[in-house]
């Protein structure tokens, strides 16, 4: 009861907010996407799904647009209930990214997303070698020559626990170069603002994160980026080198996209992409991508299950190196 | 700065964001009365209402929402022990045994003085000293954070009843064991799990202070009925509404108040504590402050034990705001929240946005001021009805409570595991009721005991397992002599009193 009138009222907030900005809808294809968010409000999923899902509605190419937060398990929850009820769940996407190939190599997920129905990788963000604005280094090569003398002295921050995606980043980084990943010194921190913080105060030299979260930091002269693991250089920071042409091949996206429940027919996976092949041309999009660091990086259906299963293979073999996995 | 501010305070004026603070600050208050739901679903609620406005206004906005919402988290804490948010947990231990006392209206009225005092003496400190409080931010490494949850623990004393020190600390043991369940933050293996998904995450705090307070409480009034003396209640419920606070309460808890805004302030400002951790140090600052005979009152509805929580825990949060708007870096979960809200402005919050944005930087904070006072006109008026609640009979209002909890948790989550979680935690609280232990402790030990442990294990790292990080850096080294200090002091002072006593006997004889 409360959870519908809660609905209600966020319906009400979001039918108020267009009569107000006045924009056209007409008609759409899709009737009705649901977003299940695994994560709480304000994160990088929520920010996603609630973003992609605002500029279908607002473009007109879905009618109507709801949010449901459904956090537990590390996001273990949400797929679980994605598979449980998925003859209920005809119109539901649930926004996803990296760490589900991470999570499930781990065993932390029982399922993987084979078990799911890949629709579409939406967006990407790539792995960032970031230093604060008064560090010795200058750039990345300093920060090997300093590795190759005593590793013990490069701690790296990141954001999340060790084995997770900003840990996999960094140990990447130095296995390009020919080092043991063994043997970088990882520190994890429990958000990737209290890394920062740490980065910023000089307690650690080095912060393995995603470009997204630090390139404004960047403009600001707050941080610099030694180096970001794209395969070549972005047109959002085209003063950011990449690690390939330094030398280093180690070439790593953190996409995120969407996901929906088992056996949906795939007539409706099509339309969705129509939808969001269309969502991509319009400006709205642009200025949502934007303001928000993503970058686009679409894969449709099979491209993106062939994607999920070559990061699958690239994950796992650096973690079984890692001894995070047997 | 003085344009800056002569900026901002011409923003903040504004006819419209005037109304933003209003409004913002009586649906903050709504929502945070609810039991369970705190500052981060009110803001989260805001956020689509805040697309179609100005960035100011929509700071404005969130930002009232966001005191409205601690503010009224302590009532329901006040009221009927169910915390509103975390913040608000502390505000239970002595408002709750005052409320129950016949002194609802006093206790409410006291504790809006209070946010009121520590959130007007915060936004003085950041008007005058934002920008350079940055530097304060970034000064506590991992090792200081420890340390720092290494004061509050041994503080544990201050949250036992008398005679009950080991079974304090004994709880406090336990909240340290339920602290490690779920994945390790540090490793990211699964710890006491059970391979349960619904364990993964751990136990939330609030859960656990709803759990233990609201739910255990409310089932202890019913399985002890005696307790229930209609005839005294009614004899307090005249006075029930009444606000009177007598010029010696204000002179007692005067300092206190002013105490625990600094201290909340400070501890609000580094990105690595926050409005819980402040409310629990200040309030066991104060109870080793406080002079023997007032001591014995903490816990039972101490006017010291609810000024010095709800002081620090306003204080606190207008001081997280120091690290989101000079460095960008959000310290609590709703101040992530507004971050992602002003980023979708196109606005960085960092040290250029006093020079980009002083509209935006100056407003805010202003604006913090305005809605501290917006939120005691709004709310001393209503002390009297809202209080009445607890005249409605009991046979009523236990349910209403549980009914209340029960769903506060649910909409956090929207998970039906975690009000199983909270009714198997609730029935084990009772035994430890019943067994008379104190409960304050064990949310002590869980909410400090993660902290510490992840940062323990960081300065190890960091250190490369050496454990000379204690010597090295002087904020570490000067909070472990102080924990040291206020656990050995208690056992000095009675060994002096003995030798004393014996001294003074000895010369007695001799005379």
């Amino acid at each position: 009861m409360l959870k519908r009138f809660k609905k209600c009222i966020t319906r009400a907030i979001i039918v108020a907010s267009i009569t107000t900005l006045s924009s056209i809808s007409w008609a759409a294809e899709l009737e009705e996407i649901h977003f299940i968010v695994p994560g709480g409000a304000g994160g990088g999923w929520d920010m996603t799904a609630r973003g992609t899902g605002d500029v279908l509605m607002k473009e007109g190419l879905v009618d109507t647009v709801s949010y449901q937060n459904l956090s537990g398990g590390g996001g273990g929850k949400a797929i679980a209930h994605m598979i449980e009820t998925a003859a209920r769940q005809q119109d539901t996407l649930m926004v996803n990214s990296t760490p589900i190939v991470i999570r499930s190599l781990t065993g932390i997920f029982p399922q993987s997303f084979r078990d799911l129905t890949p629709v579409a990788a939406t967006i990407a963000d790539y792995g960032a070698i970031v230093v604060a604005n008064d560090s010795k280094y200058q750039n990345w090569q300093e920060v090997v020559a300093d590795f190759k003398q005593d590793p013990r002295k490069v701690k790296v921050a990141g954001g999340s626990a060790r084995g997770s995606m900003d840990h996999l980043i960094v140990a990447a980084a130095f296995k390009g170069e020919g080092f043991d990943a063994r043997s970088v010194r990882y520190i994890a921190y429990d958000a990737g603002g209290k890394a920062m913080a740490a980065v910023l105060s000089g307690e650690t030299p080095l912060l393995s994160t995603g470009l997204g979260e630090v390139l404004e930091m960047s403009k600001s002269g707050q941080v610099r980026v030694l180096a970001i693991t794209a395969p070549e250089r972005l047109a959002a920071a085209p003063n950011v080198p990449t690690l390939t042409e330094m030398g280093n091949q180690t070439v790593f996206a953190n996409w995120r996209g969407f996901f929906a429940s088992p056996g949906i027919s795939d007539e409706k996976v099509a339309q969705w992409n129509k939808a969001f092949a269309a969502m991509y041309k319009t400006d709205r999009w642009t200025t949502v991508r934007d303001r928000n660091g993503w970058i686009d990086n679409y894969k449709a259906d099979k491209d993106f299950y062939a994607f999920l299963e070559e990061q699958e293979q690239q994950m796992g073999d650096l973690m079984r190196e890692l001894g995070f996995l047997k | 700065m003085l344009d800056g501010i002569l900026i901002g305070l011409s923003t903040a004026m504004m006819p419209t964001n005037l109304m933003m603070v209003m409004v913002g600050c009586f649906i903050g208050t709504f929502i945070g009365m609810l039991p369970g739901l705190g500052p981060i679903s009110a803001i989260a609620l805001m956020i689509p209402v805040t697309y179609g406005l100005d960035p100011s206004s929509g700071m404005i906005l969130m930002a009232g929402v966001y005191y409205g919402a601690i503010f009224g988290g302590s009532t329901s804490s006040i009221l009927i022990n169910a915390p509103g948010c975390s913040s608000t947990v502390v505000t239970a231990f002595d408002g709750y045994p005052l409320a129950q006392k016949g002194q609802a209206g006093k206790a409410l009225a006291l504790a809006a003085y209070s946010s009121f005092t520590g959130g007007t003496l915060s936004a003085i400190m950041l008007l005058v000293a934002a920008p350079a409080l940055a530097k304060v931010s970034l000064s506590f490494q991992s090792s200081d954070y420890f340390a720092l949850m290494l004061v509050g623990l041994s503080a544990v004393a201050a949250f036992a009843g008398k005679g009950q020190v080991l079974k304090a600390w004994m709880m406090t043991i336990l909240g340290l064991m339920l602290a490690t369940v779920g994945i390790d933050k540090g490793i990211g293996v699964e710890r006491f799990t059970f391979g349960l998904t619904d364990l993964m995450d751990g136990f939330s705090f609030l859960l656990l202070a709803m759990a233990t307070f609201a739910l255990g409480e409310t089932l202890m009034g019913i399985l002890k009925p005696e307790k229930d003396t209609a005839g005294a209640e009614n004899s307090a419920l005249s006075e029930i509404g009444s606000m009177k606070i007598s010029k010696e309460e204000i002179k007692e808890v005067a300092p206190v108040a002013l105490r625990s805004s600094i201290l909340g302030f400070f501890i609000g400002v580094l990105p690595g504590a926050g409005a819980t951790i402040a409310a629990f140090l200040s309030y066991g600052l104060e109870r080793n402050l406080a002079p023997k005979d007032k001591k014995e009152e903490f816990g039972k509805g101490s006017l010291r034990g609810l000024v010095a929580p709800e002081s620090a825990n306003n204080a606190a949060s207008s001081g997280s705001f120091v690290p989101l708007l000079t460095l960008g870096i959000p310290g609590s979960g709703t101040t992530a929240i507004m971050l992602g809200a002003l980023i979708s402005y196109g606005i960085q919050p960092g040290p250029r946005l006093f020079v980009d944005n002083p509209e935006i930087f100056w407003s805010v904070i202003i604006s913090m001021y305005v809605g501290n006072v917006v939120l005691i006109i709004l709310n001393l008026p209503l002390i009297p009805y809202i209080s009445k609640l607890l005249a409605v009979p009991r046979t009523v209002l236990l349910p209403m409570i549980i009914f209340f909890s029960i769903t506060g948790v649910y909409l956090v989550s929207f998970n039906t595991i975690d009000v199983f979680i909270m009714i198997a935690i609730a029935m084990v609280a009772i035994l430890l009721r019943l067994a008379n232990f104190p409960l304050a402790p064990l949310l002590l030990g869980f909410i400090l005991g993660g902290l510490m442990e992840e940062n323990l294990r960081r300065s190890l790292m960091i250190s490369d397992g050496e454990l000379s990080f204690i010597l090295e850096r002087p904020i570490t080294l000067t909070f472990t002599i102080i924990s040291v200090l206020v656990l050995v002091a208690p056992v000095l002072l009675t060994i002096l009193n003995r030798y004393r006593v014996k001294k003074a006997k000895l010369v007695e004889k001799v005379g």
